[in-house]
């Protein structure tokens, strides 16, 4: 039994008396004890998928399960068994941090010394800061507080939704180092995120993309199905490389990706002939490098070709 | 039960650590009761009056002498020109306008009558009404008072004369505060329950803190029951707060017993709370909520007969008092308060409200959906 099934989920929503499909047709399991990440854009849907999944919300068609429950005959019994970290901070701001946590154990019927144990890592970085109202926290402060909470009566299936949207570099990296920690303790974690160098740390990854998954895979091997080569590309006039490159018949893709450029040639093209043309623009201290695609180059790729499928 | 005490722990701890909260319901029934019962009041007085002296005899001095003399009215001008005098009315500098023929003192002693001519700024119809009524009974007086020295009447009144004198039952000195002070009272506890409860919930949701909520296993009746325990108890301490607060400064007591007014606010507060759910799950922001219970707090507490009395209203009017709550309880106020109505007087008050109660809280269940 895996810890979450998703099969065939759709939602639409009416805004503004038009439909917006905001899941078309979503099927994936998440294994037990699994680090799941579901990657995508802001608008992907991946929060409604959350909220049906937390039931929260209903799904128009198809059916899922948490942990071998129904999520909309077992509702009650899986609230007992999940923890949801929504997106937006949902905790009690005028309470403190000791309140929030106390408060959520008893409704869960359990105590903050009854499974101190799962959440000790993270609570000890806030727990001098225990009396002061969860509102006063910073946004990292207030992430752990929320994971705390979300953790506290010990849940078989974590939600995580983009909790690290909002944090900065360094917290980012401690959260994930928790979650991988978190994963010790049995507990299957399914977080979203918008950004694409946190899939790398998932076990699995989907891909989705307005409402549809364009991948599931291990981080690798979403990488090893990127079967094109891929060169990164550099000059003193960035920009100006960027059009250039863009503006030749040979070049497939060409995206800007922090100091370089990624860029993907049409097969058989001659790299070496297109190094001559750029030199011949004025381009000076041109480095033109193979190398190995990372998880967000199969994902521009994958976006392009579906958006080009779709439209 | 243990999930619903922790509940209540926590949204008492939340009110207590609102400061705005606690000065509000404080505050607003010491303001409420100090200031809108000395304002609020029937009695007309300081009517702006003009009196346009044509004759200038003794007979006119006397007249003006006697209207000037009373509390109701302010002589503004004593003019010689009506023009004069209706430029001040028009400029809203005065109400109302006497007129003294020329000639009026001989009149009245010649021909035994005269004519007084008035005219009334009808802007403000209950000044008007009043204004003049007052000034009629004066005049009437005045006419009494000069026949007397000229006319010698018979012992026994040649016409049969009905007397009449009456007597204010419930409120003997028509005090106009023990009238209005037990209706304003519960105009605050209906705002209590209605609004901060309708205010309250609106805000988990604006913030977001609903949807942390609704994934724990806490059930539907667990949660809105901790919503609404806690503003049932505030309701009943402002009521508390407002009638000591009458007592001591206004001198109030209530003729029945306190037990009655208690056990019927209880009930009460039940209904607005209802209301306040009801419209907490229409409204999904703060403002929203705030401006529809403010919108449905102006119609009941016009409709609810504090100001105006119901009986005067048209029928339709009257209909809807019928499904007004706050009209109930202001009317079992006063009969409690006035009267020293018993339990068994307000016996279909308790009843209407209760049925109120529970469609109210029906209604609001009925559309609080956990689940969308």
């Amino acid at each position: 039994m895996n810890a979450v099934e998703v099969n065939h989920i759709s939602k639409r929503f009416l805004k503004e008396k038009s439909n917006v499909d905001a899941l078309k047709d979503i099927s994936f399991d998440v294994k037990r004890g699994e680090l799941f990440g579901l990657i995508g854009p802001d608008g992907a849907g991946k929060t409604t998928l959350f909220r049906i999944l937390t039931t929260l919300m209903l799904a128009n068609s198809g059916n899922a399960s948490v942990d071998g429950l129904d999520v909309v005959n077992d509702f009650k019994e899986i609230r007992k068994r999940v923890g949801y970290m929504p997106g937006k901070f949902s905790l009690y701001q005028d309470l403190s941090v000791q309140e929030n946590l106390s408060f959520f154990a008893t409704l869960f019927n359990t105590t903050i010394e009854q499974n101190y144990h799962l959440i000790k890592d993270i609570y000890i970085q806030i727990e001098r800061f225990k009396d002061r109202k969860a509102g006063a926290l910073s946004g990292g402060m207030k992430q752990k507080l929320a994971l705390s909470c979300a953790l506290i009566h010990k849940p078989s299936v974590l939600f995580l939704d983009e909790p690290t949207t909002g944090v900065d570099a360094v917290s980012r990296k401690e959260f994930w180092e928790l979650l991988r920690q978190l994963q010790q303790q049995e507990i299957t974690i399914v977080v979203s995120t918008p950004y694409m160098d946190e899939a790398g740390l998932c076990d699995r990854v989907a891909l989705i993309q307005e409402g549809r998954i364009l991948q599931i895979d291990t981080p690798k091997g979403i990488e090893q199905k990127f079967e094109q080569p891929l060169w990164q590309m550099a000059s003193d006039n960035m920009y100006q490389l960027m059009i250039d490159l863009r503006g030749f018949d040979e070049v497939k893709s060409c995206y800007p990706f922090g100091q370089h450029h990624h860029v993907v040639f049409k097969a058989g093209t001659d790299v070496a002939a297109i190094e001559r043309k750029l030199l011949e623009r004025n381009h000076h201290q041109l480095e033109a490098r193979l190398i190995a695609p990372n998880i967000e180059d199969c994902f521009m790729e994958l976006m392009t070709t579906t958006a080009h499928e779709s439209h | 039960m243990r999930s619903l005490l922790i509940l209540l722990e926590k949204e008492f701890r939340q009110v207590f650590r609102n400061s705005a909260i606690l000065r509000m319901i404080f505050m607003m029934p010491a303001v409420q009761l100090l200031v809108m019962p000395l304002a609020a009041d029937y009695e007309v007085k300081n009517v702006k009056i003009v009196v346009v002296d044509y004759d200038h005899s003794p007979y006119s001095r006397k007249l003006v002498n006697k209207i000037t003399s009373t509390a109701y009215f302010t002589l503004v001008d004593y003019t010689d020109s009506y023009n004069k005098a209706l430029t001040l009315v028009e400029k809203d500098q005065a109400d109302l306008v006497l007129q003294i023929p020329s000639a009026f003192e001989k009149q009245i002693v010649r021909e035994d009558k005269s004519t007084l001519f008035l005219a009334i700024n009808a802007i403000n119809g209950t000044k008007a009404n009043l204004g003049s009524a007052y000034l009629r009974s004066i005049i009437a007086d005045f006419n009494q008072e000069i026949r007397l020295d000229w006319v010698q009447f018979p012992r026994m009144n040649p016409q049969p004369v009905i007397a009449i004198s009456s007597i204010n039952w419930f409120n003997p000195l028509m005090n106009y505060r023990f009238f209005m002070v037990p209706g304003i009272l519960v105009i605050l506890v209906t705002l209590v329950g209605a609004f901060l409860s309708a205010l309250n919930i609106v805000k988990e949701k604006e913030v977001g803190t609903i949807e942390q909520i609704n994934v724990t296993p806490i059930r539907k009746y667990q949660f809105i029951l901790g919503k609404l325990i806690p503003f049932w108890v505030l309701g009943l301490v402002i009521l508390s707060i407002g009638l000591l607060l009458s007592r001591l400064v206004y001198g109030i007591l209530p003729a029945g017993s306190f037990l009655t007014i208690y056990i019927y606010a209880a009930i009460y507060l039940l209904a607005v709370l209802g209301l306040g759910l009801l419209v907490s799950t229409f409204a999904n922001t703060q403002q929203q909520a705030m401006l529809l219970s403010f919108f449905m707090m102006i119609v009941f507490i016009l409709l609810g007969g504090l100001y105006t009395s119901i009986d005067s209203m048209p029928e339709w009017a009257q209909w809807f008092t019928k499904i007004n709550p706050v009209a109930y309880f202001i009317e079992v106020m006063r009969m409690v308060v006035l009267k020293g109505s018993t339990l068994h007087d307000i016996r279909f008050h308790i009843l209407a409200t209760f049925g109120f109660a529970v469609i109210l809280n029906g209604l609001a269940v009925w559309n609080y959906r956990k689940r969308s």
